[in-house]
Formats: C-alpha cells, structure tokens, sequence
C-alpha cells in the first residue's frame, strides 16, 4: 500500500522527464528555448553552494512568512468568523486588499524598509498568503450548525468551551485545505521579492543571475529546486492534516 | 396540588424582525408531571422549535414563565438533554467519545471509568454494542441517532427534549427507534417532551399529546393517550388508536384553518 503510494507519483515524475527530454530533443530546441533535463543537472552541479545556501534563504523565509500568515490569518478568521459586525466590516477591505497584485506592493515595502531584506521578503511571503487561511477559518466558524452550539449551550457550557472543543475541530479541514493553498502562495511571495527587488539573496536572485549571465539552463534548475522545496512543504502540510484532521477523509468504499 | 415537573404557563414569544415583531407563540401551557412524556404536534413553522428552547433555558420568553421541577427557568441548565433531527456528532470523536461529551460539561460524582461503564452500557441499550471505537461517519442514519440519544441522557438529565429526533429518518427505521425509546424509558425513566410532525409517533410514544395552533401558537387540544407502558407497533392499528388518529389528525386542520375541508370530506 505505502509502496504503490511512494511509487506512483515517483513514476509519473520520471515519466514527465522523459516526456520532457523527448521533447527538446525531438524538435531540436536550443537550451536558451527550452532547457532539457540533461542540462540541469550540470548547473545544478555547478551552483550546488549556491543553490544549498540560497535555497535555505528561500525556504526559511517562506516558512516563516507563512507561521505568520497561520497566526494573522487564524486570529482574523476567529475575529469574522464569531462576529457579524466585525465580519461586514472586515470583509470589504480583505478583499480590496487581497485584489492588489502583490508585484505593485513590493517596491513600497522595499521603500518603507530600506534595507531590511529579510523583514520585506517575510513580509510579502505573509501578505500573499494570509487571505485563503482568514476567509476558510471564518467562513467555518460562521458556518456552525446551531445545534452543534445548543447541544453544549444547554448544559450551561461557556462559550470558550464551545469553541474550544467543537467549534475549533470543526474548522480544521478548512484550515488545512487553505494552509495548501497559503503553502504556494507564500513561495510566491518570496521569490517576488527577491527577483523584483533583488538584493543578492534566495533562489529568487540565482534566477536573475541566471537570466544576467544567459545561463538558460541555470534560470531551469532554479524552478525545479522551486518546485522541489514547494512539493516538500506541501506534504509537510499533508502529514499535518492528517494528523489533526485526518478524520474528514471519508472511509474507502 | 401535584407539581409538574415541567410546567409551562402561559408564555408568549415574539421574534424581532424587520418588518415588525412576529409572534410565535401565543399562550402557550404545557404541564408534564414527573416521569411523564408530552408530544407536541402542530402545522409546520407553529413555533415547536422556539418551545425547545425556551425549554432548555437557550432563550426567555417575553412573557409567562417556565418552570423545571419547582424553579424558574432563566438559563440554561445542565439537567436538560437535548437530541434533534439532525444528531450533530462530532465527526473527530468516536462514538464513544460522542456520548461522554456532556459528561465533560456536567460535573458528576461518576469516576471516568463509571462515566465510561455508563456511555458504554447505554449504547449497548440501544443496540449499538460493539460501534463504541467507530467514527460518526462509518454509521448510518438510524445509528447516528441512537448515538445521539445516549448523548442526551448520559449525564441523567430530568428533562429530556426530543425535537423531531426521528423526523429524517425512513419508516422502518423510525419504527426501530420507537420501539428502542420505550426500552430506554423503562430502564432510565425520564421526563420528556417531544417535538414531531407524526402523529403515529405522538400517540405510541407518549402519555399525553399537546396540539398546537397555527402561528402564533397557544395550546389548542390536549389529548391523554390510554394505551399501556408496554407497547407494540400493533397497537396503532386498534379502533381506539385509530379513533385518537382522527381526532388528532381533525386538530391539525383546524390548526392549519382548513376544518371546513374536514367536514366537507366527512359529509361526502
């Protein structure tokens, strides 16, 4: 079982590079059109310290970007999701807000903080992802079946027990499934930053020097450490929700 | 005089809404002496949902009062059950952990290892032995609300509100849980009040059925239903259950203003 679960998605990503390699070579594509496989390994080879100690500038920056967004993003969800006044208020400017493309809010927080590479690289990486964990967790408390409240209401339960022990576990599916999309979202935001504003750090700046000095097959090799740190974090999240709300996943029939 | 345990007395109720203030209930009196089991039916939208809270001290009446075992209601109380139509199980919790939850609320003198014996024992009153490590979602309908059930009376509640438990649940089903309600009322006696739209439920259910008016509602008819502690589903095809049927069946239409139709189709 673990096996065919390791497997298959293993196969099917040989498959893809095949498929890939096959098609560069099939219409005979130059690396500076369409790089193929066999060529990323060399640069990756060739930058391995700099894709180690950028890669790391990439990933613990994206990481805690999106800590922030879970802490934000649940806070503002409780916020909405348990008050209706709050909610009308709330709503209207999390949209706005969400609609701006986040490319035009990079130059004014490398403005706001001149300097403070890290901070704005977190900070955009938080920006970008926040809304999908704040809309899912109110819309998820707001969402509660009243029953579910009276059940414990009508013991004389408070409402902090209310929440602690059914309206909070109730939420949880909704949460992981925006903390997948928030995952992608929040590398986004990192690599924004560092290829808009670059200030020689991340997987973001070995791409732009990539596009600099022509190494086509160098600006290939960042995506695919990109994807590579992207599908690693994503199933950290899996592990998680399966974990914690792993009882959702309705029983194969 | 004999107290009721549940005594309802004259309440009036009346929800905010934009359009002005829509009352719902309308003098409205209901006694249930202790051990007794009261079912209220009335035409759809009557305010019966409105009763279940007032009764479990989820909301005040504007006027009149609602007393439990000689005290005023003015909050909610930990010695009402409540089960609904839709048993709201946790879906993170296994069964047994379901029908323990008021016991997390409700302080007892029960060790955790009686509450557990308790929570245990009730399911296997049900006939629900051996589903007590399951998840809510891997049981069907008429399992979810006996779940439910045991979850309204673990914590031995002297009150037990029942709103349309089995209102969702198909025609065999509801037969079953007829009959497991009847087996739970003779090993854990309790005082009832049960909210449904069926009038073959009413009568094999309870002692007394208590017809409500169309909104706003007051207590219209009341009815003493004669047949014994002992029941069988055979027993609501007797003349006499079948004579209380269409008396009750009459009152709902006259609730729902349609009394002429009655008459006119007994004229026929």
């Amino acid at each position: 079982m673990i096996l065919k679960k390791v497997l298959v998605p293993v196969a099917a990503l040989i498959l893809f590079g095949i498929f890939w390699e096959l098609l560069v070579w099939a219409n005979g594509w130059p690396n500076y059109k369409m790089a193929s496989p066999s060529d990323l390994w060399p640069a990756f080879w060739k930058f391995r310290w700099l894709f180690l100690e950028y890669g790391w500038d990439t990933l613990w920056r994206t990481v805690v970007g999106l800590l922030l967004s879970v802490f934000f993003g649940v806070f503002l969800g409780m916020v909405m999701g348990l008050s209706r006044t709050m909610r009308d208020a709330l709503y209207p400017l999390l949209v706005g807000f969400n609609a701006i493309p986040k490319a035009t809010v990079v130059p004014i927080i490398a403005l706001l903080f001149v300097g403070q590479h890290d901070m704005n690289t977190i900070l955009i990486a938080f920006l970008i992802s926040f809304f999908p964990i704040a809309v899912s967790v109110s819309i998820g408390l707001s969402t509660l079946e009243p029953e579910y409240r009276d059940i414990l209401a009508s013991l004389g339960a408070s409402k902090f027990t209310i929440f602690w022990k059914i309206a909070l576990p109730k939420t949880l599916p909704e949460f992981f499934g925006a903390l997948k999309v928030a995952v992608t979202l929040a590398f986004i935001g990192t690599n924004l930053m560092e290829i808009v504003e670059p200030h020689g750090r991340g997987l973001g700046h070995l791409f732009d020097s990539g596009k600099i000095s022509a190494d086509y097959p160098l600006m290939f090799a960042v995506l695919i450490a990109l994807a590579l740190m992207g599908i690693v974090l994503y199933y950290i999240v899996v592990a998680l929700e399966q974990v914690f709300a792993g009882w959702a996943e309705r029983p194969q029939t | 005089m004999i107290q009721s345990l549940i005594s309802i007395k004259s309440v009036r109720h009346a929800y905010k809404t934009a359009s002005g203030p829509l009352p719902v209930l309308d003098g409205l009196d209901i006694d249930v002496p202790e051990g007794g089991f009261v079912a209220v039916v009335g035409p759809s939208g009557c305010g019966k949902s409105t009763l279940t809270r007032l009764l479990a001290g989820l909301m005040k009446p504007d006027e009149g009062e609602v007393w439990l075992h000689g005290e005023r209601v003015t909050g909610p109380k930990s010695t009402v059950g409540m089960a609904f139509q839709n048993p709201v199980l946790l879906e993170w919790r296994t069964i047994l952990q379901n029908v323990m939850l008021p016991l997390e609320i409700v302080s007892t003198k029960m060790s955790r290892r009686e509450q557990e014996e308790r929570a245990r024992h009730l399911l296997a009153l049900v006939g629900l032995e051996g589903f007590e490590g399951k998840r809510p979602s891997e049981l069907s309908g008429g399992m979810r609300q006996r779940a439910s059930l045991c979850r309204a009376i673990v914590h031995k509640p002297e009150v037990l509100i029942l709103d349309e438990p089995f209102g969702a649940l198909d025609a065999f089903t509801r037969e079953d849980l007829w009959q497991t309600m009847h087996r739970v009322k003779s090993e854990e006696p309790f005082t009832g009040v049960l909210i449904t739209h069926d009038l073959r439920e009413s009568i094999f259910l309870a002692d007394q059925v208590v017809v409500l008016s169309g909104r706003p509602a007051r207590t219209q008819y009341v009815m003493d239903v004669h047949l014994g502690a002992e029941r069988d589903i055979e027993d609501l095809y007797t003349p006499d259950s079948a004579e209380a049927l269409r008396v009750l069946r009459h009152q709902i239409r006259v609730a729902q203003g349609r009394a002429e139709d009655t008459e006119q189709e007994a004229a026929e």
